[in-house]
């Protein structure tokens, strides 16, 4: 099939403006990504520069893969990242509008690549449990109920994407922070940093300058794993009850 | 206290401040219209002045309005900031625009119906409140064994008047149906803010929700409509 591609071209000879492509030769077994591929091949043969855009897995799993498709981030199939949709979607003479992820946090660097890294900052602040190294601790010894077990891994599933954020009207990257957020605190291995750790990643959070949520539901509607917004209202609740409870810490005060 | 600070000014403490100012008005709502529906007694007027008397007589009633006022400030200030700081973070938008499937259109253009609803409440201030603290109404609708029989304004009059300009009318009820698409999103949404999403009450809160956003308003309005067609 033959397409009429729109893509954002940001950096070198362009200002940062929709440049208009004809690609022929498109089959529906393609990815996305390979048309892509495919258009890069063209452009590259005609010593024009490609097109920069980021994937690596290709499978849906390592979050990499961006781009709004037509308004919509990681394209129109539901809870499929854009490596995952397929040209079948299309039919000859369509129009694409390819856009980078927008958010003030996600500055572009060139073409449809935007800086994530404020995502890495976030799960730095406090996105992790602290453990003492050494062997492996038997699987077993800290018992987790299978419902507990299950409403963690759904948190779990998020791939740090970054299309909750571009999807939301407000910029705001609420749904990625409360599923790593509520993935930890809903583990009995999460809960004894709960506290500080919702604190110290909604504070990164809105250091990074991403905005407030409104309870829109569009990061939820985009997101490529179906992440929930009851994680948002986890979050809400941890960080409402942290600010209210935690005790300061007062090192070696208290005598033995 | 700078934990209070902190937490009131992060995204979260902010949205937390919407929620609480928001549940409260929409209290008010309902005491609001309990109090409207004096007005479609068939007696004169006299059960809604009794009415309007101890509303602005009653000391604890005062205080909770003094709250009240605060309260509408306060979300008013706080929302048109979050839209100007949510504005500034979403930065550039998209040459396609879209809105994924089971987004309302309420939830995108809340200030945009804040700011009609402030609009509004201006207007109605102006015509009732402001009228009757400021507009030299006199105390002199006696009803027997009321007051220690010390006359209360005509307030039923002055809304009877008001009623019948079809002006007047038509921004009540655009005005509510305003309010209406406001609460469609707003009254489930201070739920989620506060951290309640359960499966056991959130079907029903957003049910209620959505009740609440058609039947409230929708009583606000008819009242006026009642008035211009019976007066
Ligand atoms: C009777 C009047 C009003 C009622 C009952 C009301 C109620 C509510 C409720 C319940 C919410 C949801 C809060 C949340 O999501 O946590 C909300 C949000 C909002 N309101 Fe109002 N409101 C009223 C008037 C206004 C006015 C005058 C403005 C001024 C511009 C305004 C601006 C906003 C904005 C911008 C939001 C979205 C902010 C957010 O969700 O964080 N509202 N309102
Ligand atoms: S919540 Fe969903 S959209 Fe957001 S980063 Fe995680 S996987 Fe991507
Ligand atoms: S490239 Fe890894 S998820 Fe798409």
């Amino acid at each position: 099939m033959k397409l009429n591609l729109k893509i954002w071209r940001q950096g070198g000879k362009y200002k940062g403006e929709l440049v208009n492509y004809q690609l022929d030769g498109v089959n529906e077994h393609m990815s996305f990504l390979e048309m892509l591929d495919v258009l890069n091949e063209e452009l590259v043969s005609k010593k024009e520069e490609p097109v920069a855009f980021e994937h690596d897995c290709r499978e849906g799993i390592c979050g990499t893969c961006s781009l709004v498709i037509n308004g919509r981030p990681h394209g129109p199939w539901k809870a499929t990242t854009t490596c995952q949709l397929h040209m079948r979607e299309y039919k000859d003479g369509d129009t694409i509008v390819i856009e980078p992820f927008r958010a003030k946090a996600f500055p572009v660097i060139k073409d449809l690549v935007v800086d994530r890294s404020s995502f890495d900052r976030i799960i730095q602040a406090g996105g992790y449990i602290s453990v003492s190294t050494g062997q492996a601790q038997d699987g077993n010894a800290i018992p987790v109920g299978k419902d507990t077990a299950a409403s963690a891994m759904n948190a779990a599933e998020c791939i740090g994407c970054g299309a909750c954020a571009a999807a939301c009207p407000n910029g705001s990257a609420m749904l990625f922070t409360g599923a790593k957020v509520s993935h930890l605190a809903r583990l009995p291995q999460g809960r004894p940093e709960a506290a500080k750790r919702v604190q110290a990643m909604v504070a990164q959070h809105d250091t990074e300058g991403f905005g407030n949520c409104t309870n829109i539901g569009a990061c939820e509607a985009e997101c490529p794993k179906g992440i929930s917004l009851d994680n948002i209202a986890l979050m809400n609740r941890e960080y409402t009850a942290a600010s209210f409870t935690e005790r300061p810490v007062t090192v070696g005060a208290e005598g033995a | 206290m700078a934990w209070l600070t902190n937490y009131l000014t992060s995204s979260i403490g902010r949205k937390l401040t919407m929620s609480l100012t928001g549940l409260f008005l929409i209290l008010f709502l309902v005491v609001h219209l309990l109090g409207n529906f004096q007005l479609l007694k068939d007696d004169g007027g006299e059960a809604f002045n009794k009415y309007t008397y101890f509303m602005t007589h009653f000391p604890l009633i005062k205080m909770i309005s003094y709250g009240l006022y605060l309260f509408i400030i306060i979300h008013t200030i706080q929302g048109l900031m979050l839209a100007a700081a949510n504005r500034k973070a979403k930065g550039q938008g998209y040459a396609v625009k879209t809105t994924p499937p089971g987004v309302t259109w309420a939830s995108n253009n809340m200030a945009l119906l804040g700011t009609l609803i402030l609009a509004f409440l201006i207007i109605h201030m102006a015509q009732f409140w402001g009228q009757m603290h400021f507009g030299g109404m006199p105390e002199s609708t006696v009803y027997p064994n009321f007051n220690e029989g010390k006359g209360v304004k005509d307030l039923y009059a002055l809304v009877a008047e008001a009623f019948t300009s079809p002006v007047v009318i038509a921004i009540y009820t655009i005005g509510q149906v305003v309010l209406a698409f406001h609460l469609w999103h707003g009254f489930q949404s201070a739920f989620q803010t506060l951290g309640v999403n359960h499966p056991k009450y959130t079907p029903f809160i957003k049910g209620f929700g959505k009740a609440f956003a058609i039947l409230v308003p929708l009583g606000f309005a008819v009242i006026p409509i009642i008035f211009y067609l019976t007066h």
